[in-house]
């Protein structure tokens, strides 16, 4: 069975600047995978060059089988490819179901309508509404999302990539800037993500990382240092070298 | 043969006017990324000041000239300090409105004060008539225009490649956050930017009186032509708007000399394929 | 940018103080964007001047017009966020194609209102196909352009566009072969006022439904729209396009009542003018067009009486102070006023 994520020797340079170096890379499904590596080590680049926000030098990108590299960023959400930001990427000035809303409608086929009102499509705001009860955020479904706090809006923008029903889902450092009271929500959220979606997620809270995965990937300058369970993940002298001195979040 | 010098020569001289009048609009839009639509408006101040001083006063042409740069510059200080500075944060439709505004009430001022009628223009007289080259003979007046042209060209780009000044300049248009960071003053720095270029708009309208004439509409008419320049040469650039001017004055002039009957239409349809081809002007950054 | 609720929900909702505990979230938003009662104010007023002000037919309808223009480039400017100063192309295609149409062809004025709505819908396709692959500065240079292109091109083209002198010999015939346009300018005004009210409907649909709060995402948050799967080029050049018919019926109607053409209504000019009715009513908000519109033309009508040459000067003032103090125009201050008096309890 093919994984729900590979990818075959993708490379990114910028001139003589190479951010990503030939990485092979895999996610099967059901995965709960990591990817840690210290700051610059082009994590935010490869989530990019999978989601087409970038445009990679060589390599290819399967999504469960199928060869998405040419593909722009709106037809690899509709086969299934989700992602969170780094930074909250959220509508600011709409309530938090309609920001969810607008996810699963595109996700539904019915984001062109524009015929009929918003409120006749009764499925999609039930569909959004039952994702906000599951991350607990249903009674601010109404409240703008600029008037949330931090924490809750960082749920909110792992409701709309979740909105998107994937099969693979990129989290870029889900719990970063949200005070450590506030993450363990997260952390519980991300528990609960359904047995099928393939979950990649890019940490530098060490914590979450080893509560969390499965399979822990280290990339260091835009190539794969190396790859393996928590424990092989601790024990070994190179990573423990590349984190020397290094700051942790969280 | 005959035709094309006469283009060259007329195209040169417009290229010259259009290249003075945008360059500071270009370096202040590189260096704080605000969409000033008013620029022209401080071309027009800076025409109707030395015409005014020229015709009702009797002032020499040379000492017109330094009076409404100078004039005109100060303006602009004010300007920038009181209202401009507010809104460099603000979200381009509002610096949009905020320039418009300008606009409209420069126009509405200037024809209060001057009426509605283009400005007379009187040539000195060292300057009128002809100036014979030989093979041809062309008036003086745009021949001196284009030296002058030339001079203030150098003279910028000597300027900011040479002096301290320019080489912040330089420095705060590449990456003004790094800048700062090493101890420039971007503000000031801005302002003084601003002033030195809205005083060459002033110069540029004051010696281009003759080709864009000077009255009421002025910031409104010709504020298309401008920002051409400025699109296609590339915001923060000194070379780029150079070129953008030359291809503009020498586009229009043939045009018009050639195809009267289509005017600048052609014009507009090159340049907005050149914007299309390169968004980012011939020397902007991307 | 605008609040989610009209300003009249707001009022309404002021007075009723109603408890909607027992009504769920969902039901909240299946409702929420159903026609409410007081949206049918605008309309009721514009009846009402129908008998009041019947001595200005003539400026109603011109309002009318501006309010249709004003309402078109909100969907541009207030709802997808495409900051545009060449919206008066499609208005001044659509005047011309109507006014060209009326003088060569035939005077029958529902298929003329067809003509300008298709050629500034072409205009608007081709134009935006071209220039919405750029932002920012460089599209707004591009929109300033092609409307400068097409004042040029209606400049040159005289033998068909009048040039200088305008357009002239636009004869309408009656409308349903019935209604005779009058000296009065009664059937013109309610003329205007049918077309307007068809288009405010087709436009308030399209505000309401996922692909008008798609647009709006657009605007606050481009990068997550391409994100969460959505064609946004697409969507852009939609309304773009859209938006450009509306502009041209709003021309077209322009030709057909005053019965001439000029070429003010191309350029920068025009483009400025309707930039500035719309922020000042308020933009993305639908009816700050009506607000805008209204109060802009019956402000110049009255002070071009008194005092011509400073009008330019007093809106130019008008939009600076604006700017500064008042960024949500008449609307946003409505809007800060009703949340400061639901505050005090």
């Amino acid at each position: 069975m093919s994984p729900a994520l590979e990818t075959v020797g993708l490379h990114r340079n910028f001139g003589a600047l190479i951010v990503a170096n030939d990485i092979n890379f895999r996610l099967d499904t059901g995965a709960r995978h990591a990817l840690i590596g210290p700051n610059g080590a082009g994590k935010t680049t490869f989530i990019n060059l999978i989601t087409g926000a970038l445009a990679p030098s060589a390599g290819r990108i399967m999504l469960g089988g199928e060869d998405i590299t040419g593909l722009p960023q709106a037809a690899r959400v509709g086969r299934g490819l989700g992602r969170t930001f780094q930074i909250n990427a959220l509508f600011k000035g709409l309530s938090v179901l309609e920001n969810v809303s607008l996810a699963v409608g595109e996700r539904m086929g019915i984001g062109g309508d524009l015929l009929r009102l918003v409120g006749s499509h009764r499925a999609v705001l039930e569909r959004a509404y039952a994702l906000l009860e599951r991350l607990r955020i249903a009674d601010d479904a109404l409240v703008p999302v600029r008037e949330l706090p931090y924490g809750k809006q960082r749920l909110v923008e792992i409701a709309i990539s979740l909105g998107l029903q994937p099969t693979v889902l990129l989290l870029d450092e889900p719990a970063a800037g949200v005070p450590s009271a506030e993450s363990v929500i997260i952390l519980d959220v991300i528990e609960q993500l359904p047995r099928d979606i393939a979950v990649l997620i890019i940490e530098h809270d060490m914590e979450l990382v080893f509560r969390f995965a499965h399979q822990i990937t280290v990339l260091v300058q835009g190539s794969i240092l190396m790859e393996g369970t928590p424990a092989e993940i601790a024990a070994d002298a190179r990573v423990r070298e590349v984190y020397l001195g290094e700051r942790r979040h969280g | 043969m005959e035709a094309l010098t006469s283009i060259l020569f007329h195209g040169l001289a417009y290229a010259m006017i259009l290249y003075v009048i945008s360059v500071g609009l270009s370096v202040t839009m590189g260096l704080m990324g605000f969409v000033n639509l008013a620029h022209g408006v401080f071309a027009m101040l800076g025409g109707y000041v030395s015409v005014t001083l020229m015709n009702r006063y009797g002032v020499p042409f040379a000492l017109a000239l330094l009076t409404s740069f100078i004039a005109v510059a100060l303006v602009s200080i004010v300007l920038e300090r009181t209202l401009y500075a507010r809104l460099y944060g603000a979200s381009e439709l509002e610096q949009v409105l905020f320039t418009i505004g300008l606009i409209f009430m420069a126009g509405a001022l200037v024809r209060y004060a001057w009426g509605p009628l283009p400005q007379p223009v009187t040539l000195p007289t060292a300057l009128s008539g002809q100036l014979d080259f030989g093979f041809r003979s062309f008036p003086m007046y745009r021949s001196f225009l284009i030296a002058a042209g030339f001079v203030l060209i150098a003279l910028l780009w000597i300027g900011v490649e040479r002096t301290n000044f320019g080489a912040q300049l330089r420095a705060a248009v590449d990456n003004r956050r790094m800048a700062e960071s090493i101890g420039i003053d971007t503000r000031l720095l801005f302002s003084l930017a601003f002033a030195l270029g809205s005083g060459l708009a002033a110069l540029g309208g004051s010696l281009g009186a003759d080709i864009l004439a000077i009255y009421p509409g002025y910031a409104t008419e010709y504020l298309v032509y401008f920002l051409m320049v400025v699109a296609i040469g590339g915001l923060g650039s000194l070379r780029g708007p150079f070129v953008a001017a030359l291809l503009l004055g020498f586009g229009d002039t043939a045009c018009k000399y050639l195809i009267p009957e289509l005017g600048s239409f052609f014009v507009f349809l090159a340049m907005i394929g050149l914007l299309l081809w390169r968004p980012t002007g011939l020397f902007g950054r991307a | 940018m605008a609040s989610d609720r009209p300003v009249w929900a707001s009022l309404i909702a002021l007075f009723k103080q109603r408890a909607p505990a027992d009504v769920s979230v969902v039901e909240t938003l299946v409702r929420r964007h159903r026609l409410r009662a007081v949206e049918l104010l605008p309309w009721i007023l514009t009846v009402v001047a129908y008998y009041l002000f019947s001595d200005y037919l003539a400026l109603g309808s011109q309002i009318l017009i501006m309010i249709l223009f004003a309402l078109s480039l909100d969907l541009v400017l207030g709802y997808a966020g495409i900051v545009t100063l060449g919206h008066s192309a499609f208005f001044g295609v659509g005047a011309y194609a109507a006014g060209i149409y009326a003088a060569r062809i035939c005077g029958e004025p529902l298929s003329g209102l067809m003509v300008g709505a298709t050629a500034a819908a072409l205009v608007g396709w081709t134009s935006g196909l071209v220039i919405l692959r750029t932002q920012g500065f460089t599209l707004l240079m591009l929109t300033l352009a092609v409307t400068a292109l097409l004042a040029e091109a209606a400049n040159k083209a005289s033998f068909i566009t009048g040039g200088a002198d305008g357009l002239q010999g636009v004869d309408i015939a009656p409308i349903f072969g019935w209604f005779r346009f009058d000296m009065f300018g009664r059937v013109g005004y309610l003329y205007c006022l049918a077309v307007l009210f068809l288009c405010w409907l087709f436009a308030r649909r399209l505000v309401h439904s996922p692909f008008g709060r798609s647009l709006i995402g657009i605007r606050e948050n481009t990068a997550r729209m391409h994100a969460i799967g959505s064609p946004v080029r697409r969507r852009l050049l939609t309304v773009y396009t859209i938006s450009a018919a509306l502009a041209g019926v709003a021309g077209a109607l322009l030709a057909q009542t005053t019965q001439f053409v000029g070429l003010t209504v191309l350029g920068f000019q025009r483009s400025g003018e309707i930039v500035i009715m719309l922020v000042f009513g308020g933009v993305g908000r639908l009816y700050g067009a009506f607000v805008g519109a209204s109060l802009y033309m019956i402000a110049q009508d009255q002070i071009a009486k008194l005092e011509p040459e400073f009008w330019n000067f007093w809106i130019g003032l008008l939009l600076v102070v604006l700017v500064m103090f008042a960024r949500g125009g008449v609307l946003g201050l409505v809007d800060r006023v009703l949340s400061l008096a639901r505050r005090k309890p």
